[in-house]
């Protein structure tokens, strides 16, 4: 069996009010603003966010012990309509320079003062070991897209 | 395992609010047993009894690093994966639109 297995991309949208120029701003320069503290890879609390401003460009998150820890890379940079970066951290929060799943970030003029933001995170399945994932899909031909309703209901109780 | 009973150990492991906590700070930023009991109103053993559970449901991993066990987000349960990060985006993407509206009120 040597069928890759794919998993459904992550989709979001959100409407901000501004207009696509800031808003693609406040999303790459201002990034270290809104990231959830809470969530990071370093030992230390989160201090900041950077993403660098061109094709190629770092994304790395910055501890408060000055620690910087890469996350990915500046795909396409493409100010202000869209944004390509690669998310390159491992199930057990590692960088890995093998590993490359993308978020593309679109940023669509809605009316005159704002912007419709539609994030896709997608290579998922680049995430899991290609052999347990085989296994699994052999045990479960259908069966995880059902479980996973299971997890929506639980986390939604 | 069969597909039912496992699906069910993960439904059952995430029932029960306080683990659901622990497997949200585990998503959020891997860590022990002894950081977990720090961050959360629940004793040591609580928490241990805790991540059993949710390993037990494919839903946590562990790792020795050093002296101590690292409990992340079991690498082999994709659905756990993608549904963290389903999780994370939202949070994400709010925290950045609510940004976007103190960026503009500041510039009026």
């Amino acid at each position: 069996m040597n069928q890759t297995i794919a998993l459904a991309p992550v989709r979001k949208s959100v409407r901000v009010s501004a207009p696509p120029r800031r808003a693609f701003e406040v999303f790459t320069a201002g990034i270290g603003r809104w990231w959830p503290k809470s969530h990071h890879i370093g030992a230390s609390d989160l201090d900041t966010h950077v993403i660098e401003p061109k094709n190629g460009g770092r994304w790395f998150e910055r501890g408060v012990d000055g620690v910087e820890c890469e996350i990915g890379k500046v795909l396409v940079w493409e100010p202000p309509s869209r944004l390509v970066l690669s998310w390159q951290l491992t199930p057990d929060w590692k960088y890995d320079a093998h590993l490359i799943t993308e978020v593309e970030v679109r940023f669509l003029p809605d009316g005159t003062n704002a912007t419709r933001v539609e994030l896709e995170h997608r290579n998922l399945e680049r995430f899991g070991p290609r052999a347990d994932a085989m296994r699994q899909q052999i045990d479960s031909p259908d069966g995880w897209g059902a479980l996973l309703q299971l997890f929506a209901q639980a986390a939604e109780q | 395992m069969t597909y039912t009973s496992h699906a069910l150990k993960a439904l059952t492991a995430l029932g029960d609010p306080t683990r659901r906590l622990v497997f949200e700070r585990v998503a959020a930023h891997p860590s022990s047993v002894g950081e977990l009991a720090q961050r959360l109103p629940v004793s040591r053993p609580a928490v241990s009894q805790h991540l059993r559970v949710l390993k037990d449901a494919g839903l946590v991993g562990d790792r020795p690093e050093g002296t101590r066990r690292v409990y992340y987000i079991d690498p082999h349960g994709l659905g756990a994966i993608r549904k963290w990060l389903d999780q994370f985006w939202d949070v994400a993407l709010e925290a950045y639109a609510e940004e976007v509206k103190q960026t503009e009120d500041k510039r009026r």
